[in-house]
């Protein structure tokens, strides 16, 4: 327990000292949510589907979640380039104690990183229906985080180097996040994206995150919360499976 | 003499080499045994086999007599390592780094922290404990190393060309360190270098190891007169030849740029 701890420790440490990094991190998100919040306000409002910025705020934190959850875990590739890596595995600690704690931490600053841009829009014009909803709308912001962190974890144990990471970003995080439902109502898409959006978590997750925040929602609580937790699940007993194959 | 390290026709195949082929060794308690390699001979593949890192194809592996691939905990807690690159979290203080390996080591506290400022004393970097390592120059990452190395009380320390880079002073003192330590606690120690003077100054016994094959060893005057060379040096090109080896060069480096990058 004490391992994992430090392993979780080391992590949030590394992220609250990379200031340039977390401010970095946050100005995509803000920008969506400006740009497209505020352009595309009045034909959502015309549209018949009320306020734009209200309905984006959580797709944006599930952006803000996403994108930090699965750098996390990708960067094992760069604790494996810089030796520290090594410095792990040599050492008295089971593969899984080093996989649960690396993504614990993960998470964990992603958790953050989606709490800080939830604050943020709240001076951009994102009004929560109830003040309830937000601690639990966090346990499902820490699903969304843990299932993607252990996705970037499972991918960077495949990976031997930096070379595939852009392949990452663009065939693999861009799609989850364009096609979950962060940016436009599940409701009334063609029926192939539709198919499309139900294999994708992010979905649920975003969908779990608006039903909480603003009482609009496609899936039911109930199912969001089911998938993200089976695919937790199943990400992290992958992860540790291909984790524990990684031989320096 | 008890042997602590114990290899019997240990070969790493990969995809079509073979890095380390049908090589036998046994060093003793409390020796300083040295790997001398051209570039790619496949020292470093031998000390990632024989710290876990890495299975052998075949062939036996005893360290204190428990076997690397079996029973890789025991064997963990029994070395310790510093590695050919930097294995130090750049973004931590020194400080955090050995309590990070200590608390992965198992060791409780107020023992832990004894050992870390007595270690972090005797590598002249209490002073600097607080600050981040990546303020560091070379030679304090590398004595931080060493320092982390020792903190679990290792019977053995693997250095994997620990002196590269290094300028002289560094590299007399850090040896003057783990002499020290080599006569005081009896630890063995297995480096690798390239340096032939540093071989022949500090190793009681060398292996010369080229395309995956220990060729020769013996002390240094044995290798010298094996091969009838006045220094070994000599007795290395001799045995070795003088083609210059190219290491492949793996995405290490362009990870490096591509972190700088990332980090502006």
């Amino acid at each position: 327990m004490k391992k994992i701890y430090i392993l979780w420790l080391r992590q949030i440490k590394r992220y609250l000292r990379s200031r340039s990094r977390i401010v970095g991190s946050l100005a995509q998100p803000i920008l969506f949510l400006l740009a497209l919040g505020y352009g595309f306000g009045s034909v959502f409002q015309q549209a018949g589907q009320g306020n734009y910025v209200e309905f984006l705020a959580p797709g944006i934190i599930g952006m803000g979640i996403i994108f930090t959850a699965i750098f996390t875990g990708i960067e094992i590739i760069w604790d494996r380039q810089f030796g520290f890596l090594k410095e792990m595995m040599v050492a008295p600690v089971s593969r899984l104690s080093i996989m649960f704690g690396r993504t614990l931490g993960g998470a964990t600053i992603a958790v953050m990183q989606g709490i800080i841009v939830l604050a943020l829009s709240l001076f951009l014009g994102f009004h929560p229906y109830a003040w309830a909803g937000i601690s639990l709308a966090i346990g499902v912001m820490f699903l969304i985080a843990l299932l993607f962190t252990a996705l970037g974890t499972m991918i960077t144990s495949l990976l031997d180097d930096m070379q595939g990471f852009q392949l990452i970003m663009n065939f693999l995080v861009m799609p989850l996040f364009f096609l979950s439902g962060a940016l436009f109502p599940l409701k009334g898409l063609p029926p192939a994206l539709a198919i499309i959006a139900r294999l994708d978590p992010l979905s649920y997750g975003i969908d779990a995150l608006r039903i909480l925040l603003i009482n609009v929602g496609f899936y039911g609580l109930g199912t969001d919360i089911l998938v993200l937790t089976a695919v937790t699940a199943v990400f992290l007993w992958l992860g540790s499976y291909f984790f524990k194959k990684i031989q320096i | 003499m008890n042997n602590i390290i114990e290899v019997r026709n240990l070969t790493k195949k990969f995809d079509h080499s073979n890095a380390v082929d049908d090589v036998s060794f046994s060093v003793a308690e409390g020796e300083i045994f040295a790997f001398l390699g051209p570039n790619g001979a496949g020292k470093s593949t031998a000390i990632r086999m024989l710290t876990t890192l890495l299975h052998p194809t075949s062939g036996t592996m005893a360290i204190n007599g428990l076997d690397p691939v079996q029973k890789p905990d025991a064997v963990r807690r029994m070395f310790g390592i510093v590695f050919q690159d930097p294995s130090l979290d750049d973004e931590l203080t020194a400080w955090e780094n050995m309590e990070f390996h200590g608390i992965l080591y198992d060791i409780p506290n107020p023992l832990r922290r004894d050992r870390m400022k007595q270690l972090l004393e005797f590598v002249e970097l209490w002073d600097r404990k607080d600050d981040l390592v990546k303020e560091f120059s070379g030679g304090m990452k590398r004595r931080l190393e060493i320092a982390r190395g020792l903190l679990h009380h290792p019977k053995i320390i693997f250095l994997d060309e620990p002196t590269l880079g290094l300028d002289p002073q560094t590299r007399n003192g850090m040896w003057m360190y783990l002499k020290e330590l080599n006569k005081n606690e009896n630890t063995t120690i297995f480096f690798t270098t390239h340096y032939m003077e540093e071989a022949e100054r500090i190793a009681q016994r060398i292996a010369i190891i080229d395309h995956g094959k220990i060729i020769a060893s013996g002390t240094s005057e044995e290798l010298k007169r094996q091969t009838a060379t006045a220094s070994l040096e000599e007795a290395f090109l001799k045995l070795t030849g003088k083609t210059i080896r190219d290491e492949s060069v793996g995405s290490a480096e362009h990870m490096r740029t591509a972190r700088r990058m990332w980090r502006r």
